[in-house]
């Protein structure tokens, strides 16, 4: 019997590309996907090759691997691939649910990050406990401060020190499955009444104080950022009420939402543009009464063990020809207009990602105070032990 | 060298790898909570060294916790063991000895996953694609069995199955088969044979199996979490939160310090319980 020409091949177009949505999807791991597809023999072969990839940027020894801590959902996995096939350098991912734990994880030491991604209103205090290097701007030769949008960039810098560049920007919104919800929800107040009623056993919020707290304030009429004894007081009593009524308490809400374990969930802009993209049905809405706007960031930890590499994966994401392919993948706006140039026209017409001015005018941007203030720590633990 | 002299020694050696790694990992991690447990949280979250009781008297806001802790400790391994007995039963008295080691295999081997890969897998069969789905097929619509209490107790007993299952059945299979044949032929008909041979010889087993399940539970965080969707709260998941949310680190500490005493107490008088009821016999806890 004679062989299909083929099946001498590492593998088939079409096995690469189940291989390929397998590992999207996150079925399978990165380490698997580069076996499996032969890839990873490829790149290292091709990493050796001098003159190929590494280009100058890249003159220092950036070793082989370096840890990012981020978010959920938050890049496309072929932007680590195609990086690690020009560097030779590996990247773990490690994801995370809020700021807090973020920080302990620094605070406590020893978390091998070379690369984080901390959200504006975290930034200061990072600098102020001497968590994050100032940036040598002279190794991130991509970035181009010039056409930044001011609006979301600013808390970077310190004193005119830069300590941080922008990921991207966006809201913290509602998710909700119009197909099972047939009531209109269009402000936190909504959200909270619908939860107990029409929703009830089926309403998600995050485990994070900052935005189930934010937002029982703004549903309540008050500040997203309140942390007046009275106020947050009328949320916790709000918050306790709804818990019964809650499906979960957790910061990695797609995979309820995708099977309809969940109706309806706070949401942040790429997460509500993913599930929008894929289940139609799903809507992404802003409150009227309010709710959180953001910008994350990327930082280097001083901890760092290789920050050589953390500066040249920066870099590498900072390049508008891979930030596009990042914003296409998460669904978050942009803060470079060089990477919004490049954009199709389908991804900046989504109302989601970039939505009309007026709906963001009610929006705060995340206060220094509430990563810190031992008030809505506390309110935040009585709530998920309540 | 004296004989006895030597073979202390020898003692020593051979005990004291254990010791030191008991002490560096264990004695010396439980002061240093002590301490923080009398410290305050800084302003940015961590520790600060002061000398304070306010940690402790501020215990009863994670009592929702503690009590959730410890109702469903021992309701967890209380269930456990009404599986697992039935099945150690069979393992080690009815099943063919030709079969005997694989099926005991069969109960070691799910060990070898990740129990986090484990529960996972239960996280879609709870799921509304899993069982609500089939259920919706038959007209039973919109069921949701993930992120219940029930949810949690399920994943504890398919996660702590084995370690009941193992204790009993090393017990039963030293049970003496003439003392069954010997009641047998006394004219006892096979229910009070087992409540007045099997089951009380195999106490130590249960003992074991229960203390050793009930201890585990008492620390447990990740299946309330995962199957509880982070609203059914083990004082586990007080702990994390206090570490990794909010950087309480004493308050942390003050709750870790109780709960190390409150399951030596409990595990005190329930072992003292267990050796009178087992009639003064020595039990072993593990």
């Amino acid at each position: 019997m004679t062989k299909w020409y083929r099946e001498n091949a590492p593998i088939s177009a079409e096995n690469l590309t189940d291989e390929w949505m397998r590992l999207k999807r996150g079925s399978v791991t990165r380490r698997h996907f580069l076996g499996v597809t032969g890839l990873g023999l490829a790149a290292a072969v091709l990493a050796r090759q001098p003159g190929l990839f590494n280009s100058t940027a890249y003159a220092e020894d950036l070793g082989t691997t370096m840890s990012l801590a981020t978010w959920p959902n938050y890049h496309d996995p072929a932007s680590f691939e195609a990086f690690t096939a020009a560097t030779g350098v590996a990247v773990e991912v490690n994801v995370f649910g809020s700021n807090e734990e973020m920080l302990a994880k620094l605070q406590a030491g020893g978390t091998g990050w070379d690369l984080f991604v901390p959200t504006n209103y975290t930034i200061s205090t990072y600098v102020k406990l001497g968590l994050i290097d100032p940036l040598d701007m002279s190794k991130l030769p991509a970035f181009s401060q010039a056409t930044e949008s001011a609006r979301f960039t600013s808390e970077g810098a310190i004193d005119g020190t830069t300590y941080a560049l922008p990921k991207n920007w966006g809201t913290t919104g509602m998710a909700v499955n119009t197909s099972k919800i047939k009531t209109k929800i269009a402000s936190w107040k909504d959200f909270f009444e619908v939860a107990m009623t029409e929703a009830d056993g089926r309403a998600m919020v995050h485990d994070y104080q900052l935005t189930t707290i934010g937002s029982a304030l703004v549903s309540l009429g008050y500040s997203f950022n309140s942390v007046k004894p009275e106020e947050l007081a009328k949320a916790e009593e709000l918050l306790i009420k709804v818990k019964p009524h809650l499906y979960g308490i957790n910061s990695d809400y797609q995979p309820g939402m995708r099977a309809t374990d969940a109706w309806m969930t706070m949401c942040w802009t790429n997460d509500g543009a993913q599930l929008n993209r894929d289940m139609p049905e799903i809507a992404y809405i802003l409150g009227t009464d309010g709710g959180e706007i953001w910008t994350d960031f990327y930082a280097i930890p001083k901890s760092a063990a290789n920050k050589p590499a953390g500066y040249a994966l920066l870099d590498y994401l900072m390049t508008p020809a891979n930030a596009v392919k990042e914003h296409i993948a998460n669904g978050a706006p942009t803060t470079d207009s060089r990477v919004l140039a490049l954009l199709p026209a389908d991804v900046t017409a989504n109302k989601i990602v970039y939505p009309d001015e007026a709906s963001l005018t009610k929006l705060e941007f995340g206060a220094a105070v509430t990563l810190t203030d031992p008030a809505r720590a506390e309110l935040m633990a009585r709530f998920k032990s309540a | 060298m004296r004989p006895d002299r030597k073979r202390q020694l020898i003692t020593a050696a051979l005990v004291a790898p254990a010791g030191l790694w008991l002490f560096v990992f264990l004695v010396l991690p439980f002061m240093a909570m002590v301490v923080f447990s009398f410290g305050e949280r800084a302003p940015e979250g961590g520790y600060q060294a002061a000398f304070t009781f306010a940690q402790f008297a501020n215990l009863p806001s994670r009592a929702a916790a503690f009590w959730n802790t410890l109702m469903i400790a021992p309701v967890g391994a209380f269930l456990c063991l009404i599986v697992a007995y039935p099945v150690a039963y069979y393992l080690a008295i009815k099943s063919n000895p030709k079969y005997r080691l694989v099926l005991v295999s069969l109960v070691v081997v799910p060990f070898w996953t990740s129990l986090l890969v484990r529960t996972y897998a239960w996280m879609y069969i709870l799921g509304s694609r899993g069982i609500p789905n089939l259920l919706g097929m038959i007209g039973i619509e919109d069921v949701r069995l993930l992120n219940t209490p029930g949810a949690v107790l399920l994943g504890i007993v398919y996660g702590y199955l084995p370690l009941m299952i193992m204790p009993i059945y090393v017990s039963l299979e030293k049970l003496d088969r003439r003392l069954l044949e010997a009641s047998a032929d006394l004219g006892a008909k096979p229910v009070s044979t087992f409540f007045g041979i099997t089951l009380p010889l195999s106490l130590p087993g249960v003992m074991t199996g229960v203390a050793l399940v009930t201890i585990l539970l008492l620390g447990e965080y990740l299946i309330p979490q995962l199957l509880g969707g982070g609203k059914v709260f083990f004082i586990g998941n007080a702990l994390v939160d206090l570490f990794l949310q909010s950087r309480n680190w004493p308050f942390g500490s003050a709750i870790a310090v109780t709960l190390v005493v409150v399951v030596v107490i409990v595990l005190s008088v329930a072992m003292r319980i267990a050796w009178k009821v087992s009639g003064s016999r020595q039990v072993d806890l593990v």
